[in-house]
């Protein structure tokens, strides 16, 4: 294994500030959503963070990722700076994707974030096919792909799979299992409720993982990897977790308790963390109010960034719907 | 050569031109192509460059546009248009959409072969005529080549592009035999005037412009000399060139395999009513399929879809000012 984890105070605390910047990040976006400033879609990924945490911290640079609707956590644990990812979410130019996606649609070339698919399961074959790519390339990059268990039922998810195994391609697939396909629980969708062991009938090799403690995901997604990268084959990791708000920001939650809720609240991956640290590592309030000062000046930050961007000028309204470069140099 | 030849030469020279070109799609290897359009490349180029697929349409064309956004150049396969239908939301909500939603950061570089049309009696499921849907998408760019020389070197236009292409080619071009040139006409977007006119344009594309040609050869027997327009490019639409030819007889018939209603002639119609009103001397005229299924007997099918006489009755009628 060439990807250990080394599990070290520094890198722990580190980790508990990723997960806490998503957190107060989409908090933030929350409160701006109801003051109108973010408008269309939402999804937060509240709860969630243990695992874009957890995972990107195992990827190399040059890997790919591909991403989801709900996929902030994603973006900004991958290294996507605060500020263009808030003005995205604000529509303006100095947007992470020059305001034309924003929320669902998150993009970033130079750190290889290939979005931000609202499609449920489009990604799928995307990263399979980045897969192809690096392996004709005989690059080292391999493609990861975060999807949630929505996605398992979409004919992409089997279709992907298959050709990724048939293939012997090097692709992550990461199913982010939070329970709820919107308001459509697991159980009333899949026939068959462990996506592991689907994935493993199509011949990948599979695990499963507490998707709300850091340390676990990151020591699966770094074994995972090395097994992708140094074997050439494809994956699946799927996180057990659970999203604490509801779908999107139109969602009243009918289809779960509100004390569903909260019992997963109490295993809530920042608290859980937090828990452990407090016990070992001689943790102190006093560096969690550091972190979280420190989040709070660069959401302050990015949200001054994102009001200071400008709008995109009208006349520019089709620009980058093609390429710039003509056509028509034939053979 | 064949038509089926001149598409084979241009898929090898594409492969020849850049390692980074590959072909995928349903039966192209060991089948040798359903149409046998990819027949030998395999024992050629061998399996990583001639790739067979499962019956996975959604599935193998996302990995085509992922590949291309891995740096490949792909040329993806896909049977027939009618089956494209299962990839389509690859093909519209993932390729055709990136690079806008993605502010310019990501193009994708793919280039998708299609069959398409009717006459070999294949019934509803295998004759029907969608370029019109993809026509319709920003972002995409579609072309069709009529031509034996369009056969051979649109392919090679289209991997020169940085953005998706689809490629129309008809089922009933594919045994016809016809001369190829050195080198391509025209850049893939420019329509091109097959047969000058003074009379009435003949605007068509794909497998009707034979049709097309046909009529115009027997309209001029008649003493009415029709012009001869081939699209080649069904988006974006060479506007000028179609006004042109307009402006210069006075009367237009459009000839489209699609259905009447809502086709991509129907478009084209509108665009001369917008930019080009006060050249006509007669009311546009559309000559397209029927509004059914394509049938499967032969005397049913070849109704519901242009035909020469047809299109001849429609010209003479545009000619009378009908």
């Amino acid at each position: 294994m060439s990807n250990k984890l080394h599990i070290n105070r520094d890198h722990l605390l580190e980790q508990l500030k990723q997960m806490v910047r998503i957190r107060r990040f989409e908090e933030k976006c929350a409160e701006l959503y109801s003051q109108q400033k973010i408008r269309g879609f939402l999804h937060l990924y509240i709860g969630e963070e243990a695992v874009a945490v957890g995972a990107m911290a195992a990827l190399d640079e040059d890997d790919q990722v591909v991403a989801t609707y709900r996929e902030h956590g994603h973006a900004l644990a991958r290294g996507l700076a605060m500020g263009p990812v808030m003005a995205e979410m604000y529509g303006k130019t100095n947007g992470c994707s020059r305001g034309r996606g924003g929320s669902m649609h998150l993009f970033d070339n130079a750190r290889h974030f290939y979005g931000g698919n609202a499609i449920v399961g489009g990604g799928l074959p995307l990263a399979t096919g980045l897969a192809m790519a690096n392996k004709q390339q005989q690059q080292s990059s391999i493609a990861v792909c975060f999807f949630g268990e929505g996605a398992v039922a979409e004919g992409e998810f089997h279709e992907s799979l298959n050709l990724a195994a048939l293939w012997q391609l090097p692709v992550l697939y990461i199913c982010e299992n939070n329970r709820y396909a919107m308001g459509t629980a697991l159980q009333y969708s899949e026939s068959e409720m462990n996506i592991a062991k689907k994935a493993a009938s199509y011949g990948l090799q599979v695990a499963q993982v507490d998707g709300m403690n850091v340390v676990d995901v990151e020591a699966a997604v770094r074994k995972a990897v090395d097994a992708v990268r140094d074997n050439q084959q494809p994956y699946l990791l799927e996180c057990l977790t659970y999203r604490f708000r509801g779908h999107s920001s139109f969602d009243g939650q009918l289809y779960r308790d509100k004390a569903e809720v909260s019992e997963w609240e109490k295993k809530g991956p920042v608290k859980r963390l937090v828990r452990w640290l407090t016990e070992y590592n001689h943790f102190e309030t006093e560096e969690m109010d550091q972190i979280e000062r420190q989040v709070e000046a660069e959401i302050a930050a990015a949200v001054a960034f994102a009001e200071a961007g400008e709008w995109e000028a009208v006349e520019d309204l089709c620009k980058d719907v093609y390429s710039p470069t003509p056509s028509g140099d034939a053979v | 050569m064949t038509y089926r030849e001149a598409l084979s030469a241009g898929i090898e020279a594409a492969l020849n031109a850049d390692p980074r070109t590959f072909l995928m799609g349903e039966d192209v290897g060991r089948y040798g192509g359903c149409y046998a359009v990819s027949k030998g490349l395999l024992d050629k180029y061998g399996e990583t460059r001639i790739i067979d697929t499962p019956l996975c349409e959604s599935g193998f064309v996302g990995v085509g546009i992922g590949a291309a956004l891995g740096g490949m150049r792909p040329i993806v396969e896909i049977m027939t248009v009618n089956f494209s239908l299962l990839a389509m939301d690859q093909i519209v909500n993932t390729a055709a959409t990136l690079r806008h939603m993605s502010g310019g950061q990501f193009n994708v570089p793919v280039v998708f072969r299609m069959a398409c049309g009717a006459g070999k009696q294949l019934a509803a499921q295998h004759s029907h005529s969608w370029e019109n849907l993809y026509a319709h998408i920003p972002g995409l760019k579609v072309i069709s080549p009529g031509t034996h020389t369009d056969a051979r070197f649109m392919l090679a236009q289209a991997l020169a592009d940085p953005d998706p292409v689809i490629i129309f080619e008809h089922v009933m071009l594919l045994n016809e035999s016809g001369e190829v040139a050195g080198q391509a006409e025209a850049p893939m977007e420019k329509a091109l005037v097959r047969r000058q006119g003074q009379d009435v344009s003949l605007i068509a594309y794909g497998g009707n412009l034979h049709k097309a040609q046909a009529a115009a050869g027997q309209l001029a027997a008649e003493g009415i000399s029709a012009e001869v327009v081939d699209l080649r490019c069904l988006r974006p639409l060479d506007k000028a060139t179609l006004l042109a030819s307009v402006a210069k007889t006075h009367r237009a018939v459009i000839i489209d395999e699609g259905w009447h209603s809502g086709s991509l002639a129907g478009e084209i119609s509108a665009i001369i009513m917008e930019e080009g009103f006060w050249y006509l001397d007669a009311p546009v005229k559309r000559v397209c399929s029927a509004e059914v299924p394509i049938p499967y007997p032969a005397h049913l099918e070849q109704a519901a879809i242009p035909q020469v006489e047809t299109i001849v009755a429609m010209a003479k009628a545009v000619m009378e000012g009908r």
